[in-house]
C-alpha cells in the first residue's frame, strides 16, 4: 500500500495487507499523534488496509515530526 | 469497531472513553464537550459577541466552526505575521473558511501596519521568534478585541496544549505561571476576557472534526516551530497516554480542580503599577510598553493610537 507521510510531505511503500494499527506499530508511530486517512474518510485501528490502499498518516500534534523508523518489509 | 451510540461504523477511536464514533456522534460528542467547557467555567453566553483567534490551523478554524454551529456570535480575527509562504497559506485558509460560511473575519498584518514581519522583529529584537511573535500577537489580539466592542477573546488552545504548559511549569516548579494557568481569563483595565474553550477536547480530535468537516486547514506548520520545548512535552505526554488513556485529561483537569487554588498566592499582583503606554495607550509596568519597543527596534512604524480604547487610568 501506499503511505503518505508529512513534515516533510513524502510517500512510502508498505505490503499489505495489514490492521492499521499493525502499520503505526511497524513505523513507530504513536497512535496518539496521528489520524489514518484511507481516501477521505478516517478509519480506526482495527481496520484492514490492503495492498491498493492509498493511506494518509496526518500529524495532529502542532508542529511535530513523528515518523521515526524507516520501514522496511511487511508490518 | 462500531459506534458508541448508534452501532453504525466507528471512524474514530477515542481511547481515554474507550469508546468508538462514527462521523454524526463524533461531532456531537464534540459539541458536547465545548458545550460543558464553556459552563464549566462560566466562560461566555448566548448574548456575547466573541472573537475567536484564527491561524488557519486546525484547533482555530475547528473553535470557530464549533461556537457557530452552537449557535454564538463568533467572529474570526486573523494576524498576518509574515512568515513567508505559511502566513500566505494561513491567511487563505482562514478567508476560505470565513467565505464559504459567510461568517465575519476581521484581518490586521504585522508588515502593513507596524512595518515589520516575524522574522525580521526576532533578530532586530534579539529575541527568539516564537517570544516575539507571541508578545506581537497578544498585543494585537487584546488590542482588537477591545476596540471591536467584544465581550470575550478565544483562543483554539486544546487539552494537549494546555497539558503540556502544564507539564512545563511543574517541571520547572514555575508557580507563579501555575497562578495564571487558567481556561478563562477575567478582564482587567485595558485586557479583554479571554477563554480556551477546547481544554476538554485534544488535538487529534480536533484535527478529525476538520477532516469530518471537509475544513481546508493547514497542515504544515509555522516553520519556526522547530525545537520549540512544548512539542517535546506533548511527545512525552504522548508516550504516557498511549500506554494509560486519559492521562492527559486527568493531569490537567485534575490539576484545575485540585491543585490550581494552591499557587493562587504565587500570582503577582500585576496590575498595580500598570500605566498607559505613552505611545499606544496599552497597559505596562513601563513608559513604552514592549510591543511598541519591539516595533522601534525593528525599524517598523509607530503603531496609531486607537484612542480611549484601551486607556486605563493613570495612576
Ligand atoms: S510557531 Fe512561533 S513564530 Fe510560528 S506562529 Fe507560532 S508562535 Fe509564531
Ligand atoms: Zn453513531
Ligand atoms: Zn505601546
Amino acid at each position: 500500500m501506499k503511505v503518505v507521510l508529512h513534515h516533510p510531505r513524502r510517500e512510502i511503500d508498505v505490503s499489505g495487507p495489514a490492521t492499521v494499527r499493525a502499520l503505526l506499530d511497524h513505523l513507530e508511530v504513536n497512535r496518539e499523534s496521528v489520524l489514518v486517512i484511507r481516501g477521505d474518510t478516517l478509519v480506526t485501528g482495527d481496520e484492514r488496509l490492503s495492498d491498493d490502499d492509498v493511506v494518509e498518516l496526518r500529524p495532529v500534534i502542532s508542529g511535530g515530526a513523528f515518523a521515526r523508523a524507516v520501514p522496511r518489509g511487511r508490518p | 469497531m462500531k459506534c458508541r451510540v448508534c452501532r453504525g461504523g466507528a471512524v474514530i477511536e477515542l481511547r481515554r472513553h474507550n469508546a468508538g464514533f462514527c462521523p454524526e456522534h463524533f461531532l456531537r460528542f464534540c459539541r458536547d464537550q465545548v458545550a460543558k467547557a464553556i459552563a464549566e467555567f462560566d466562560m461566555f453566553t448566548p448574548e456575547d459577541r466573541v472573537l475567536v483567534a484564527v491561524s488557519g490551523g486546525k484547533d482555530s478554524l475547528a473553535l470557530w466552526d464549533i461556537l457557530t454551529e452552537l449557535g454564538y456570535q463568533a467572529d474570526g480575527f486573523y494576524l498576518g505575521l509574515g512568515i513567508g509562504e505559511y502566513s500566505e497559506r494561513s491567511a487563505s485558509a482562514s478567508r476560505a473558511f470565513a467565505e464559504q460560511r459567510g461568517l465575519t473575519l476581521v484581518e490586521r498584518s504585522l508588515p502593513d501596519e507596524f512595518g515589520f514581519d516575524v522574522p525580521g522583529g526576532a533578530k532586530a529584537a534579539k529575541r527568539a521568534p516564537c517570544s516575539a511573535c507571541g508578545m506581537s500577537k497578544r498585543h494585537v489580539f487584546d488590542e482588537t478585541a477591545i476596540a471591536g466592542g467584544y465581550d470575550v477573546l478565544a483562543t483554539g488552545h486544546n487539552l494537549d496544549d494546555e497539558a503540556a504548559v502544564l507539564f512545563g511549569n511543574v517541571l520547572h516548579w514555575h508557580t507563579e505561571y501555575l497562578a495564571r494557568q487558567q481556561p478563562v481569563l477575567a478582564a482587567r483595565p485595558g485586557f479583554p476576557r479571554k477563554v480556551k474553550p477546547l481544554v476538554r477536547l485534544g488535538e487529534r480530535e480536533m484535527a478529525a472534526w476538520c477532516v469530518l468537516r471537509s475544513i481546508d486547514y493547514i497542515v504544515e506548520e509555522c516553520p519556526m516551530a522547530a525545537g520549540n520545548r512544548h512539542l517535546a512535552y506533548k511527545e512525552a505526554l504522548n508516550e504516557v497516554e498511549e500506554r494509560s488513556p486519559g492521562s492527559k485529561f486527568d493531569f490537567y483537569h485534575g490539576f484545575l480542580r485540585r491543585a490550581a487554588e494552591g499557587f493562587r498566592h504565587s500570582e503577582q499582583v500585576d496590575d498595580v503599577d500598570l500605566q498607559p503606554c505613552s505611545t499606544c495607550g496599552a497597559p505596562t509596568p513601563g513608559e513604552v510598553c514592549a510591543f511598541c519597543r519591539l516595533v522601534e527596534r525593528a525599524g517598523g512604524s509607530v503603531p496609531v493610537t486607537l484612542g480611549a480604547t484601551r486607556q486605563v487610568e493613570p495612576r
